[in-house]
């Protein structure tokens, strides 16, 4: 291990590295490395045509639509108010704002299933909020727009907290400068604030939609999980896991790791996208 | 202690830092590594400490191979550019730290390291800040805690990476005549990097000039001064004007000057450079026999010591002239006026006449 | 000027503000989205627990099997924690502090944990483990349970909390750059003085709220610790499957009392951040405060 490390690396006086780098990647390795790569090799030992039946079940694409879809609205409502969320912690100041700083990290720290009982209890038909929901006809709970809730909730933090350093990084002369050339308010957010904060808000976005398609705790409670209707991907896996389908449940979720794959493959671009935009010029 | 670096090279990448340097540190002088960023004065500096390692070349401590020595066993004493002072001690514990880390046996007592942080922190006159954290220290302060606390471990070297580089310039120098008057007090050998020439020339015994990774000259600062070896040299310290003449034959012929230049070009490219600073060019308001050309005055400026003129040639050159502000009166000088160039010196560089440092004084 | 109650804007400027009805209306979303999605739900756990009073409150999470499941789920974290930590540190020194081929790639897949479903995250292990899977009947043949057991739950929930402690010190680390350490090398520390002397007192913070952060997912992960755990009670229990329970079993107040725990934990996490951050912060703007003051001469 060292010898091949001292290869790899430039010369450095720092201490430890063979060391360092060896125990990184042999934990993570076990830990990480292999077991993903049991699932991958697991999945393409079902045979190709029991594969293609599995993943394009009308019930498993009944589920793909619902999470594909709810996951996508999620993070789409979570970049409009998290920017909006953003903008009022970074510029405006209100009563109890630490406080709500703090909070927004909540979904980061709440245990996803203590998430999912308490948005059911507050969305189902006899709930805080479901009652006179349903009094307006807009049933939540046990609907696809309870599995959007649930995604919201979890998707919270990320376009906040994308967005805010972004916005506390933004030069206030940038703003006065164009206002000094004229731009009105709102042609100084649209055309100098909004392609700064653009890169984030694109992270922050796909940041949301991989956590909300993944999601299984807060969603199971809140869903009602009927087939073709109300079930996600993720507990489809479960439920083939328990009826012992092991090569079915390998299947689809090949189908989610190929997914999640891509979308960090894009996470990453658009975040090197966002540092290089927000590189300061000159030096 | 002498330091003599043999043939180093260094790359990063595709980036040469450092071409086959060779150099000689003579014990108790101060040299100072000058050059542009990217010349390689720091990795230069940090291979001497042991931070980096060469590629090729070795470097020796006292006539002893110390190419292989860890950084940890080298002694040297390290002031970073930007002091890397220790953010979670205090001052005391920062200067101490280089006693307290040594193993047991070597280690100085309890009371012993207390009066060894306590004489160095005189030294650089920072004894009442000792229970100060780094944050709440000035610029210029954290400059001597960084000092100090490479003096502990009493080197045999100090290395001083762009010392006054981050401070400002009141302050910068200030600090340059007591970092010089220290030298002469400890007498430790010393080399120190830095990107200024005035601060070059004003604290060094002697500077090595970088460009590209190689070393242009070394020299006393008068020597690399008043006599440069290369065109680089020229034009790093200080500001300098280019005249184009020919060769013609065994001289050069700058206007109305002709220079006897024994190996002058006979083919190729015959067009002569000469180098001329403000300070060595004369102006006179008629034409002589040894004008090199003639202009008109664009601006005067007579604020400071020396008058600075600036002429435009009838070809469009700029040429800039400093004159003693006597004979800026004696000439009565003034925006507009036809004036004649007249050089005290000019010098050719071998890189287009053959001769080795053929600096020609003119008359 | 504006008389209206919430529009004091944080600069002065009227130049780069907006109309004083336009904040008010953004504050107002702000406002409420963020109540209907975080302040509704943490009132509506507290009030669920307590719907039927003290008394019932305190008897769900005396429980034997509420008991257990707190046993367990601090068995888990107890096991997790200090070897997320060591992995953290690990990395971060490999990461932060040294340029070597493939590092970009290594940094990316750190995240892999984060990015894959938590029910993914159990799969693979009963892929591996399982009776139908890899090693299961070799297992089965030594009487050795890692699914619908301790073990399974361990490695769910070191595969989910993996990457915490590494993200949190890889910034940090590589913002503070490697002069510190040259510096301690020069004046001849060696290689476990310069990480205890130099190293980790500038990363303790960081690393404390990586380890609460660790701590906090280690307790309250559901997904993947639901499908490796085989749902038994008392035995294989977590917390929140716990809580999974009761609730399917529509004791909702027990449901909520023990999720109360968990509700805790989380706050006292974010709690633990805003620390960290408001220590770091002060650190920085000393330093800030410093250098902006006129630098002293020598007396």
């Amino acid at each position: 291990m060292a010898i091949a490390a001292l290869q790899l690396r430039k010369r450095s006086v720092l201490p430890g590295f063979g060391l360092a780098l060896g125990f990184t990647l042999l934990y993570f390795g076990l830990v990480v490395l292999i077991p993903l790569a049991a699932l991958v090799v697991r999945g393409m030992q079902v045979d190709s045509a029991a594969f293609l039946k599995t993943v394009t079940a009308p019930r498993a694409l009944a589920a793909y639509r619902l999470s594909f879809g709810a996951s996508l609205a999620a993070a789409g409502l979570n970049v409009v108010f998290g920017a909006i969320v953003a903008w009022a912690l970074v510029r405006y100041r209100f009563p109890l704002k630490k406080v709500v700083d703090a909070l927004v990290d909540l979904p980061f720290a709440l245990p996803t299933a203590v998430a999912g009982i308490a948005l059911t209890s507050l969305y189902a038909p006899t709930g805080w909020l479901g009652r006179p929901l349903a009094a307006l006809g807009v049933p939540v709970a046990y609907t696809p727009l309870g599995v959007v809730v649930a995604l919201t909730f979890v998707g919270l933090p990320f376009v906040v907290r994308t967005v805010q350093p972004v916005l506390e990084d933004l030069d206030a002369e940038l703003e006065e400068a164009a206002a000094s050339l004229g731009a009105q308010r709102w042609q100084t957010i649209r055309r100098v604030i909004l392609p700064e904060v653009l890169p984030a808000l694109a992270t922050g976005f796909a940041l949301a939609l991989a956590r909300a398609l993944g999601e299984y705790g807060s969603v199971i409670f809140i869903a009602g999980n009927m087939p073709l209707k109300t079930e996600v991907v993720p507990l489809l896996i479960v439920i083939k896991l328990e009826q012992f389908d092991t090569g079915g449940a390998a299947a689809l979720a090949l189908v989610m790791l190929a997914a999640s794959f891509v979308l960090l493959l894009t996470i990453n671009l658009l975040q090197r996208w966002s540092t290089r935009r927000r590189a300061p010029l000159g030096d | 202690m002498s330091i003599a670096v043999r043939r180093v090279s260094k790359t990063f990448g595709t980036f040469r830092a450092l071409d086959d340097v060779s150099l000689d540190v003579r014990t108790g002088e101060l040299v100072a590594l000058l050059g542009p960023s990217g010349s390689g004065k720091t990795t230069l500096l940090r291979i001497i400490a042991g931070l980096e390692t060469p590629d090729a070349g070795t470097i020796h401590f006292h006539g002893e191979d110390a190419t292989a020595l860890r950084v940890q066993d080298r002694r040297v004493g390290f002031v970073f550019q930007h002091y890397a002072l220790f953010r979670h001690m205090t001052v005391f514990e920062n200067v101490a730290f280089g006693l307290r880390v040594r193993p047991r046996r070597v280690r100085p007592d309890r009371r012993e390291i207390r009066r060894r942080v306590q004489r160095l922190l005189e030294l650089v006159q920072l004894e009442w800040l000792a229970d100060r954290y780094p944050a709440q220290l000035s610029g210029g302060q954290r400059q001597r805690v960084a000092l100090a606390r490479a003096l502990a471990v009493e080197p045999k070297v100090l290395l001083l990476d762009e010392p006054f580089g981050a401070l400002d310039a009141r302050v910068r120098a200030e600090l340059r005549r007591w970092l010089r008057r220290l030298h002469n007090e400890i007498h430790v050998t010393g080399v120190l990097v830095t990107h200024d020439q005035e601060e070059a020339l004003e604290v060094a015994d002697r500077v090595v000039v970088l460009n590209q990774g190689r070393i242009e000259q070394v020299g006393t600062p008068e020597e690399v001064f008043h006599h440069p070896a290369t065109e680089f040299v020229m034009h790093f310290l200080g500001h300098v004007n280019v005249f184009r003449g020919r060769f013609v034959g065994q001289k050069a012929v700058f206007g109305g000057i002709e220079l006897d230049v024994p190996d002058a070009p006979e083919t190729g490219s015959l067009e002569a450079r000469g180098f001329v600073r403000p300070h060595d060019l004369d102006l006179s308001v008629t034409p002589g026999p040894d004008t090199l050309l003639e202009g008109t005055v664009m601006r005067v400026n007579a604020a400071g010591p020396q008058v600075k003129v600036e002429l435009r040639s009838d070809a469009g050159e700029v040429i800039h002239v400093e004159l003693s502000q006597e004979r800026y009166r004696a000439l009565a000088l003034a925006a507009g006026m036809r004036a004649y160039v007249r050089p005290r010196d000019i010098k050719l560089f071998p890189s287009n006449a053959r001769a080795a440092g053929a600096a020609a004084p003119v008359g | 000027m504006t008389t209206a109650p919430l529009t004091a804007a944080a600069r002065p400027s009227r130049a780069t503000a907006e109309p004083w009805p336009v904040r008010v209306l953004l504050l107002g979303v702000a406002g409420v989205f963020l109540g209907l999605f975080l302040v509704l739900p943490l009132v509506a756990v507290f009030a669920q627990a307590l719907e039927n009073g003290l008394a019932a409150y305190g008897a769900a999470l005396v429980d034997p099997d509420a008991r257990g499941a707190i046993g367990l789920t601090m068995l888990t974290a107890a096991i997790v924690l200090p070897l997320n930590v060591v992995f953290g540190v690990a990395a971060a020194w490999a990461i932060a502090k040294f340029e070597f081929r493939g590092k970009s790639l290594l940094l990316t897949l750190i995240d892999l944990p984060f990015a894959v479903s938590p029910v993914i995250s159990g799969l693979i292990y009963v892929l591996l483990f399982g009776a139908q899977g890899w090693l299961g009947p070799w297992l089965a043949a030594h009487g050795i349970k890692v699914i619908f057991a301790v073990p399974g739950i361990v490695l769910a929930t070191l595969f989910v909390t993996c990457p915490l402690v590494a993200r949190e010190l890889i910034p940090l680390m590589q913002s503070q750059g490697t002069e510190e350490e040259e510096a301690a090398l020069v004046l001849g520390a060696r290689g476990g003085q310069v990480f205890w002397r130099v190293t980790l007192p500038n990363i303790k913070w960081g690393l404390l709220y990586g380890a609460i952060l660790c701590n906090a997912r280690a307790m309250g992960e559901f997904g993947a610790v639901s499908v490796v755990s085989g749902h038994i009670r008392g035995l294989t229990n977590t917390l929140t499957l716990h809580v999974e329970i009761l609730y399917n079993e529509y004791n909702f107040a027990g449901a909520f009392a023990v999720a109360s725990l968990l509700t805790l934990l989380a706050l006292v996490t974010l709690g633990a951040k805003q620390l960290v951050e408001w220590r770091t912060r002060r650190g920085g703007r000393a330093e800030r405060a410093a250098e902006a003051a006129p630098a002293g001469g020598i007396p």
